[in-house]
């Protein structure tokens, strides 16, 4: 159990995750993205495409072809191999420091609030938005309240899981598990409340724009999801393997 | 304290690993990490680095699905 052996088996794991989150999102979401894009062309919204802007009928500088293949595949394998290596390296932090857990219990618990407080709460307050929705004028914006919030996110899960960890002696489990999600929500409700809201969705179709978001939210639970499975395992398999040498090193010093 | 107080009871054979031996694992390998998490979902977004567009254009349908603000 070595920061070494973690972070390794964090980025294959994030491998597995980046292969499989692409065939979702090219089975799943291009259908959607292409919808989107569709509709884009035949209105007469902002245009998407940034070289034909000014009304000049240049090639894209990226094919849609290869944004919907390549480009997609090149985005979920690097997405994957970074929140895996980082998700490896959380997990060899806490392990054994997380109650009673096991190390394969304590990794699937970091990868289930992870998921949580890096895609899922952030999602609910700034959707994914298909192209077409979204100005270019207020890129800056909403790039930055989007990190904010998702900053705020994590760092309000590892304040309150820390604490949980703290206070289980004096409170015991039940109430310092629950406290913490508590303290999480509060402080996440709020926060949603006070962060600025970002609507430009416009005459946008409803449906179109539902299809796209459910999407959207399956490849990222398929991000996490694969992420959190393929890692759980693999830590399984190598504590397995420490125990297994640690238990024929006690029964060669006791002959 | 309290994870000292629970650990002999039934996880005395639970590993750690020191916060010492893992930092300079989590620093090198987390801002790397955070560094190609930037280039896919915001470069030449709201911040360019290099300026122009291919990265946006090449990854753009990533950066769409994964839900990072984009346009």
């Amino acid at each position: 159990m070595s920061p070494r052996a973690f972070l390794v088996r964090g980025l294959l794991a994030g491998l597995l995750a980046g292969v499989v989150t692409f065939l979702v999102a090219y089975s799943v979401g291009e259908p959607q993205v292409g919808a989107a894009i569709a509709l884009e062309e035949a209105g007469d919204g902002h245009s998407h495409s940034h070289a034909a802007e000014g009304g000049e009928e240049e090639a894209p500088e990226v094919s849609r072809a290869n944004q919907s293949t390549w480009g997609l595949l090149t985005g979920t394998l690097a997405v994957g191999v970074a929140l895996g290596g980082i998700v490896g390296l959380v997990a060899a932090a806490t392990l054994g420091r997380l109650g009673r857990l096991t190390p394969g219990q304590s990794t699937a618990l970091v990868t289930l609030i992870g998921f949580v407080a890096v895609a899922l709460v952030p999602f609910l307050k700034y959707p994914a938005t298909p192209p077409a929705v979204g100005s270019g004028d207020t890129i800056g914006v909403r790039t930055a309240v989007y990190f904010a919030f998702q900053a705020l996110s994590v760092v309000a899960a590892v304040v309150v899981a820390y604490a949980a960890v703290r206070l289980r002696g004096r409170f015991g489990t039940y109430l310092a598990v629950v406290g913490a999600i508590a303290a999480y929500l509060a402080v996440m409700v709020v926060a949603g409340e006070l962060f600025p809201t970002v609507n430009e969705v416009g005459d946008f179709p409803a449906d179109t724009l539902w299809f796209f978001r459910r999407a959207s939210l399956i490849t990222l639970a398929t991000m996490w999801g694969v992420l959190g499975v393929a890692l759980t395992g693999l830590v399984i398999r190598l504590y397995a393997a420490e125990r297994a040498v640690a238990e024929r090193k006690a029964l060669a010093a006791s002959l | 304290m309290s994870q000292h107080a629970v650990a002999p009871v039934a996880g005395a054979d639970l590993p750690t690993i020191p916060l010492r031996e893992l930092a300079p694992w989590a620093l090198f390998f987390g801002l790397l990490g955070l560094l190609v998490l930037f280039f896919i979902s915001a470069d030449q977004g709201a911040v360019s680095i290099p300026s122009g567009t291919l990265i946006h254009e090449w990854v753009h349908d990533g950066r769409h699905l994964l839900g990072y603000p984009c346009h």
